[in-house]
């Protein structure tokens, strides 16, 4: 069986680059089942290295307004476990690292064990699980490793030494550093929380660090390239779609934005 | 986790011994939120924990029970009421009596006094039928605290006299227009703002539902309802009741209740849970008897959900109920069989209502009404099973005047009823 090294290639070729991974969110079958794959194939095009696929959940509390509103629209659209693995499975078709997003529920329900043999089945990459805390996520983790899909936790900038210690152990193929206290969503500025709470988890962990929450344009990510080994940007481009209802001109922008971000991540140091 | 002991010596079955220090109810409970909460979670734990134990907090909690919410609160025997329940013996823990108008004001006054003690100036809670709400901005006011509610939009459409007195304590009404637009919603928007201003805020949460350590903190400051009114009805009656009834949506008045019973193996405890149109339509908030294990809102307990795991919306004529989770300490007495749990729909619930009204001369809540329902049905049953001399307590939790409009379309009194 071929081992997951998605990740693991990914960093190692940015490292060598000298530069941090830029990596895109969209929800699952937002804005409809049929589009998701072409707006995240211009984002790819645009220059985006890895893809996180949300799994829209009902009460999605690390949401601002606008992954809220998409998520609502995905559930319009009626998506379900089996459509975010169809889209994980496009995006590692195309050879690209595919990672799922999802709030716990909609995985316990689906069942652990399933979702993740699936998951493998679909050469999917990783799971990153926001409201999931390593106190309740042993069988999560044992499964995790069974299946080779990589576990991936959010830390905040007031997460203790102690805690981080423990969350970031728990980490495979990188550590999410949310930068700033609060939810998803685009903001004028990047906080400076984010270079410190990198810091810290470099005190612990050897990991790749992703830096993900407020980055939106060429500038922050550029900025926030300089410390970190990844940049996470979902509702940037969320916002793009929900913008234009015009599909090409939507994804216009999409592939416009990573572009931007893109050099933004390549010109940092 | 070990399973769960089963009901055998006469401690076993203490909540505080299956509770674990992250929070869990046999496997229920725990803590499912972002890494961002649990600094302030540990620091409530925390605060609980050294509260519990500081004789200078609760000298200040039982001055205020007692000079400000009117404490201990009255039980009254219903006996026009349990004519049509058997006959038995009907007891009414007069929760509605409490400054505000509910049991909602033990918990907010704890809860008020512990963010004082952990120097938090804001509080923010959310509220469905706006009782909560009023509450807690009555105990911010009180305390001196900046208050933020988070309401449904449309329960502030439902329950527009509760927005202008939370308006009037001088606290901030946020109407929530995501979602379902009711108390999920709300707390989802709470826990939003709470992530975000986590180090200047506590979270006043009002029900036993959320993440360790909510669940026990908030039955700590309710279990003083079931303290009293264990020691009032052995008084009044010189035995313990056969059974206690309660109302459940999160179900912080019926754990305040069950709690002083819990280890009385002989006392039945009953939770009425909101039916709504009845359980076979879909359209109820009787998470337990009508849902199925899942997370929800920071804990596992038991929760309305589809086969994909998204919440469903709840439906209840009572906004107080109207909410697809439970608090995972019922769902674990549930379990174990140490609590019953029954659907009351809105039908029978009005019904009851409407009885307590004329041959009480008291105007509960309508969320009251589920428990008060309940009473019929297990009155008469135990009236055939026991005999006539059975007791039945009732926390009756709150008043009905926020419900008047309300109740007043579903009877056809109100001009702009269609009935």
């Amino acid at each position: 069986m071929n081992q997951n090294r998605w990740l693991g290639d990914l960093f190692t070729k940015t490292k060598s680059e000298n530069r941090a991974a830029l990596i895109g969110y969209l929800p699952a079958g937002f804005p409809n089942k049929s589009d998701s794959i072409d707006y995240i194939k211009a984002m790819i095009a645009g220059g985006v290295d890895a893809i996180e696929v949300g799994f829209p959940y009902s009460d999605p509390v690390m949401d601002g307004p606008v992954i809220q509103q998409a998520s609502e629209i995905s559930l319009q659209n009626k998506v379900k476990a089996d459509d975010v693995l169809r889209l994980q499975s496009e995006v590692a078709k195309v050879n690209v690292p595919a990672i799922v997003m999802s709030y716990w529920n909609p995985i316990e329900r689906y069942g652990v064990a399933e979702f993740l043999e699936l998951m493998q089945k679909n050469h999917g990459a990783a799971v990153i699980t926001p409201d999931l805390t390593i106190d309740e996520s042993s069988e999560w983790i044992s499964q995790c490793r069974k299946f080779d899909i990589n576990s991936i936790f959010v830390v905040a900038p007031n997460t203790s030494d102690a805690r981080l210690e423990q969350v970031t152990k728990l980490c495979t193929g990188f550590i999410y550093a949310a930068s700033i206290m609060g939810v998803t969503g685009t903001r004028t500025v990047v906080s400076n929380q984010a270079q410190q709470l990198v810091n810290r988890i470099r005190k612990f962990s050897e990991l790749p660090v992703a830096v993900g929450l407020g980055v939106s344009n060429r500038d922050q990510a550029r900025e926030v390239a300089k410390y970190a080994d990844g940049v996470i940007v979902g509702s940037a481009f969320v916002k793009l779609i929900l913008e234009n209802s015009n599909k090409e001109q939507a994804i216009a922008k999409v592939e416009q934005l990573a572009k931007e971000l893109s050099e933004g991540v390549r010109n940092a140091r | 986790m070990t399973s769960p002991k089963p009901a055998g010596d006469s401690q076993s079955i203490s909540s505080k011994k299956v509770s674990d220090l992250e929070g869990h109810f046999g496997d229920f409970g725990g803590r499912f939120v972002p890494e961002a909460l649990i600094a302030a979670l540990d620091e409530l734990a925390v605060a609980h924990e050294s509260a519990k134990s500081d004789p200078i907090f609760q000298a200040e909690l039982a001055q205020l029970h007692k000079s400000y919410s009117g404490r201990p609160s009255i039980i009254t025997e219903a006996k026009r009421f349990a004519e049509s329940a058997g006959n038995v013996r009907i007891f009414l823990k007069r929760e509605d009596l409490n400054h505000t108008g509910s049991h909602k004001i033990n918990n907010v006054l704890g809860q008020a006094l512990l963010a004082k003690r952990m120097g938090k100036q804001r509080i923010i809670a959310e509220t469905g039928a706006g009782q909560h709400g009023v509450a807690s901005a009555t105990a911010a006011a009180l305390l001196g605290l900046e208050c933020i509610v988070y309401m449904g939009e449309l329960d502030t459409q439902r329950q527009e006299l509760n927005v202008a007195r939370m308006k009037m304590l001088g606290a901030t009404v946020i109407p929530v227009t995501q979602g379902s637009r009711t108390l999920k919603d709300a707390i989802n928007e709470a826990m939003r703002d709470w992530v975000t201003n986590v180090s200047t805020t506590h979270y006043l949460l009002g029900t036993v539902a959320g993440p360790h350590p909510f669940p026990q903190m908030v039955r700590d400051f309710q279990k003083i309802i079931g303290e009293e009114a264990r020691t009032q009805i052995k008084e009044l009656t010189g035995r313990l009741p056969d059974a206690v009834l309660a109302c459940v949506g999160g179900g912080s008045n019926a754990i305040g209740i069950f709690h002083a019973f819990i280890n009385d193996k002989d006392v039945r405890l009953i939770g009425l849970e909101a039916g709504g149109k009845g359980i076979e339509t879909g359209e109820h908030a009787a998470s337990i008897s009508g849902g199925s294990k899942g997370v929800l809102h920071g804990a596992r307990t038991y929760v309305l959900q589809d086969e994909d795991g998204q919440t469903k919306e709840s439906h209840s004529i009572s906004a107080g109920l109207d909410y697809p989770g439970v608090g995972p300490e019922h769902a674990y007495l549930k379990d174990i069989g140490r609590a019953e749990y029954l659907p009351i729909n809105d039908d029978q619930a009005m019904y009851a209502f409407s009885l307590l009204c004329k041959t009480e001369g008291i105007i509960p809540a309508i969320e009251t009404a589920h428990a008060l329902a309940g009473a019929l049905q297990i009155g008469n049953e135990l009236a055939k099973t026991k005999g006539t001399d059975s007791i039945i307590l009732i926390n009756l939790s709150g008043r009905g005047d926020k419900d008047v409009n309300t109740a007043a379309e579903y009877f056809g009194f109100s001009k702009s009823s269609s009935k």
